[in-house]
């Protein structure tokens, strides 16, 4: 038996009922039920059960985008944080290049920010890497700070609200899934301009139709879509799609 | 009731088991990762949750699991006079049973060496504020999306001379002196086992009687659960 349905639930809740599904995250078996075990939106896949949560605080995934600021060096590693539960853990060996042990805070030193990547998630802490591209060290521009449940609509559907910004403002945007977001281009005014249209999306969430709003904006703001088409927004240097933001939106 | 006593009709007209007219609302304080409020008749309770975070001083972690933290407080003005401001002898405590109600249904194995705080304020009283408080902060919770293993609901039951009385007000829990001073018995419900996760009693009461107000609870607490399910279940989020 195939059965999809989507519904809000609350802890305690039976989501379903029937031997053959399996509790995944977010849910328990209580004798022939299926119990959600956190709020959120339950997700029924064939006979996996899990919920998926709407509100609340960021808990890392593997194969999030994240942005934080080291707060420790140890002797193999840096300690990064992120506005988790636990510090993210990233190696000396997973960043790219090499670094001697005795001189780490060369590389990497307190309070510098950084943009990595969620390799592994235990309930003892996040380890991160930063060896592909697009990861690294940031230097210059801004980092705003928005709620994590607020990431999936500044990046959009497949990041279309991401690339609108960029293309109207000439700056690079990414957005860390923790719910941070770097703005970095050639002049502040513009990335003033970016930093209102984030701001303006994560007061906005809960509007329809805030796309056309956000362009809107940026035409009331005289910056023109396209106007910096001619200036190419470094496409290869960062590009963060919602690939596992929007999977309940996407099933 | 067996035997007629001299309260036999309540000021506000509501019926012995009737719950004052409540109200819920989830996501009151967006800097906050789960937020709520609750209020029965003039009771408000405003509760924020913030966490899991690292635990400072590091000696209180734990290394098996997240603690739960909460901090109870009345507003200065909330009941009229003028409450001194800060952590007092009745908050403590409150704050410390409402910590004791929650972590039996609240699971932070997840999160070791964490905290969740949770901060309850009462900016309106009229009796019942505990209640209130665990109501507010079951759903700030839930709404931070903390893995908790069912809801709780709370409801404050009363012996007001001879009658059995569902949440009290102020009037019925200290301003009526025509009988000996009031019972006022709150009992925190778990919502799918029905368990009891927190019972005090304040005054005194017979065995049959206690059991008629466990009763009582129960069913006032079904309707409290159905308030909360609705505020979490109606709360506007992904209208994509």
């Amino acid at each position: 038996m195939v059965k999809e349905k989507r519904q809000i639930v609350i802890p305690g809740e039976s989501i379903i009922s029937g031997n053959e599904f399996l509790p995944g995250d977010g849910a328990y078996r209580d004798g022939n039920d299926v119990v959600a075990n956190r709020y959120g939106i339950a997700n029924i896949f064939e006979k996996h059960v899990r919920v998926v949560p709407v509100s609340g605080a960021y808990y890392p995934k593997r194969g999030n985008t994240i942005i934080g600021t080291i707060v420790d060096i140890t002797f193999n590693g840096w300690l990064i944080d992120f506005g988790g539960a636990q510090n993210a853990f990233l190696p000396v060996a997973e960043v790219p290049r090499y670094v001697n042990k005795n001189e780490m805070a060369e590389f990497l030193n307190f309070g510098e920010s950084v943009i990595v990547k969620v390799w592994d998630v235990k309930s003892r802490g996040v380890d991160v890497s930063m060896k592909m591209r697009g990861y690294g060290k940031i230097d210059g521009g801004m980092i705003l700070a928005v709620g994590s449940n607020q990431v999936p609509r500044i990046i959009g559907r497949e990041g279309s609200m991401v690339k609108m910004i960029k293309n109207a403002t000439g700056c690079d945007v990414t957005v860390g899934q923790n719910g941070k977001v770097w703005i970095s281009g050639k002049d502040v005014d513009m990335e003033i301009a970016a930093k209102k249209i984030v701001e303006f999306i994560g007061c906005n969430v809960l509007v329809a139709g805030l796309t056309e709003k956000v362009e809107k904006m940026i035409g009331e703001m005289s910056l023109e879509s396209g106007a910096h088409a001619g200036v190419p927004s470094d496409e290869g240097k960062v590009e963060i799609v919602s690939e596992n933001i929007d999977e309940v939106s996407e099933e | 009731m067996a035997e007629k006593g001299i309260y036999t009709k309540r000021e506000d007209g509501r019926a012995f088991t009737d719950v004052r007219p409540m109200t819920a609302k989830v996501g009151i304080v967006p800097s906050a990762d789960g937020s709520a409020s609750f209020s029965t008749g003039k009771t408000k309770a405003i509760a924020v949750v913030r966490g899991p975070r690292t635990l400072h001083p590091q000696h209180m972690q734990n290394a098996k699991t997240g603690i739960l933290r909460v901090s109870y407080g009345m507003m200065p003005f909330s009941c009229g006079d003028r409450i001194r401001p800060g952590p007092n002898r009745r908050s403590e405590e409150i704050g410390k049973v409402t910590e004791w109600a929650l972590s039996s249904v609240v699971d932070l194995s997840g999160f070791p060496n964490t905290v969740v705080d949770v901060f309850v304020q009462i900016p309106q009283a009229d009796a019942g504020t505990r209640v209130a408080g665990i109501n507010a902060a079951a759903l700030a919770l839930a709404h931070a999306g903390i893995p908790m293993k069912e809801m709780v609901s709370a409801i404050g039951v009363g012996k007001i001379d001879k009658t059995l009385v569902v949440d009290l007000d102020k009037y019925e829990d200290s301003e009526f002196h025509d009988a000996e001073g009031s019972t006022d018995i709150p009992i925190v419900l778990t919502s799918r086992t029905k368990e009891i996760a927190l019972l005090q009693l304040d005054g005194k009461i017979s065995v049959d009687e206690f059991r008629a107000v466990i009763e009582l609870g129960k069913v006032a607490c079904d309707d409290i659960l159905k308030v909360q399910m609705e505020a979490l279940k109606n709360v506007g989020v992904n209208d994509e």
